[in-house]
């Protein structure tokens, strides 16, 4: 089982139930956009920035959500200011920012496996529409179980290519994985329809 | 979907995991990281079909979504798709199905050339016809601007469309998944 990016605590967002974070991102992301003014999307940063001292995150976590986009929002600032106003700039990149640090914030504070429940219960209407919720589950959770699995096979093709004095690039590495993986299939798949 | 489909898109969502955890490639003449991530939509069209292939990326966005690390350096959570670019992640969806549906259309004479232009329509045309209108819409900029800015990737998508092509000539000959659209046996 691979750690998700789940942080423990024990504040009133940890407890809040996975599918009312989820709503209320979405509300917030909506209303966000709304947004016109820089000083109304600098609010609602801060207001984000509250929100992560609520849950007992510091900063510094917080700043580490926004790294990842950091370039991106850069070159969006440049261009914005550029193209349009230092006003125009300044509202998307803090809009942006809010919204980013909001989502993170869910991940943060809600358990990869209460996600999944919430899904899981959210589609259940679906079935009638022809939507299997159960082959839903069943997907998501051998995905989850197969991850450490191709991984490794991927480690295991790698070393014996190697210790054949063969140099691994990605075409030698990935097409024999492959392979393996559709021969694991029909393994599984027989083994699944056996307990069932 | 029987048993075995669903376990085929199990194992290509978690196959797009593996392709993320690869080192990148820097090429110097290019100037940007390459990950193997993005062959993963070309390889899963390509070799499950368009169906399978559509689904196990979905399924991989969902597990991204909720919360697991397995985007390029660990990212991953709800973050990625409020960004600017999270229609390129999201575009894989679509990439699949699209090469998938054109490896399925060429797949009795499929040659070197055939799978190259599937990869490269599905998962560079497609891909950059929703990520580049995504960054425009999100980030405010002009779709010319947005184009601009993603141009530099394109290079190295181009060779993952090539290596992507090989395997699924290769996977083709010795297992392939694939069935011809006429005459189902």
């Amino acid at each position: 089982m691979i750690a998700g990016l789940y942080r423990a605590g024990d504040s009133p967002l940890h407890r809040m139930a996975a599918g009312w974070k989820l709503l209320a991102l979405l509300v917030a992301g909506t209303l966000v956009f709304l947004v016109e003014s820089p000083f109304a999307a600098l609010a609602a940063l801060l207001a984000v920035l509250v929100l992560y001292r609520l849950a007992g995150f510091g900063l510094r976590l917080a700043m580490a959500q926004l790294r990842p986009v950091a370039i991106v929002l850069a070159i969006l600032f440049l261009a914005q200011l550029w193209l349009a106003s230092p006003a125009v700039a300044a509202l998307f990149v803090t809009r942006l920012a809010a919204l980013v640090l909001a989502a993170a914030l869910v991940t943060l504070t809600t358990r990869t496996s209460d996600l999944v429940d919430a899904i899981e219960r959210g589609l259940a209407p679906l079935s009638r529409l022809g939507v299997d919720v159960a082959k839903v589950s069943l997907s998501l959770s051998l995905a989850i179980r197969f991850i450490p699995a191709v991984g490794q096979i991927a480690a295991e093709i790698r070393e014996a290519q190697i210790a054949r004095g063969q140099r691994p690039n990605p075409l030698t590495l990935v097409a024999p994985l492959i392979v393996r993986l559709l021969k694991m299939a029909d393994e599984i798949a027989e083994a699944i329809d056996a307990r069932s | 979907m029987s048993t075995r489909d669903v376990v085929l898109v199990a194992l290509f969502a978690a196959l797009m995991a593996a392709l993320g955890a690869f080192p990148p490639l820097m090429i110097p003449a290019i100037g940007v990281p390459i990950t193997a991530q993005s062959m993963g939509p070309m390889l899963a069209g390509g070799i499950i079909g368009a169906r399978r292939g559509a689904l196990s990326m979905l399924l991989f966005v969902v597990l991204v979504a909720v919360g697991l690390p397995l985007l390029p350096g660990g990212r991953g959570g709800l973050a990625i798709f409020a960004g600017p670019t999270a229609g390129f992640i999201l575009g894989w969806i679509a990439a699949a199905a699209v090469t998938g549906v054109l490896v399925e259309r060429f797949w009795s004479g499929l040659s070197f050339v055939t799978a190259f232009l599937a990869a490269a329509i599905g998962g560079i045309v497609v891909l950059y016809a929703i990520g580049i209108p995504w960054i425009s819409l999100v980030g405010g900029v002009p779709l010319a601007t947005a184009a601009a800015g993603s141009a530099a990737f394109i290079p190295g998508d181009l060779i993952k469309a090539g290596l992507a092509a090989a395997a699924i000539l290769m996977v083709k000959r010795s297992y392939p998944i694939i069935r011809p659209a006429h005459g189902r046996p």
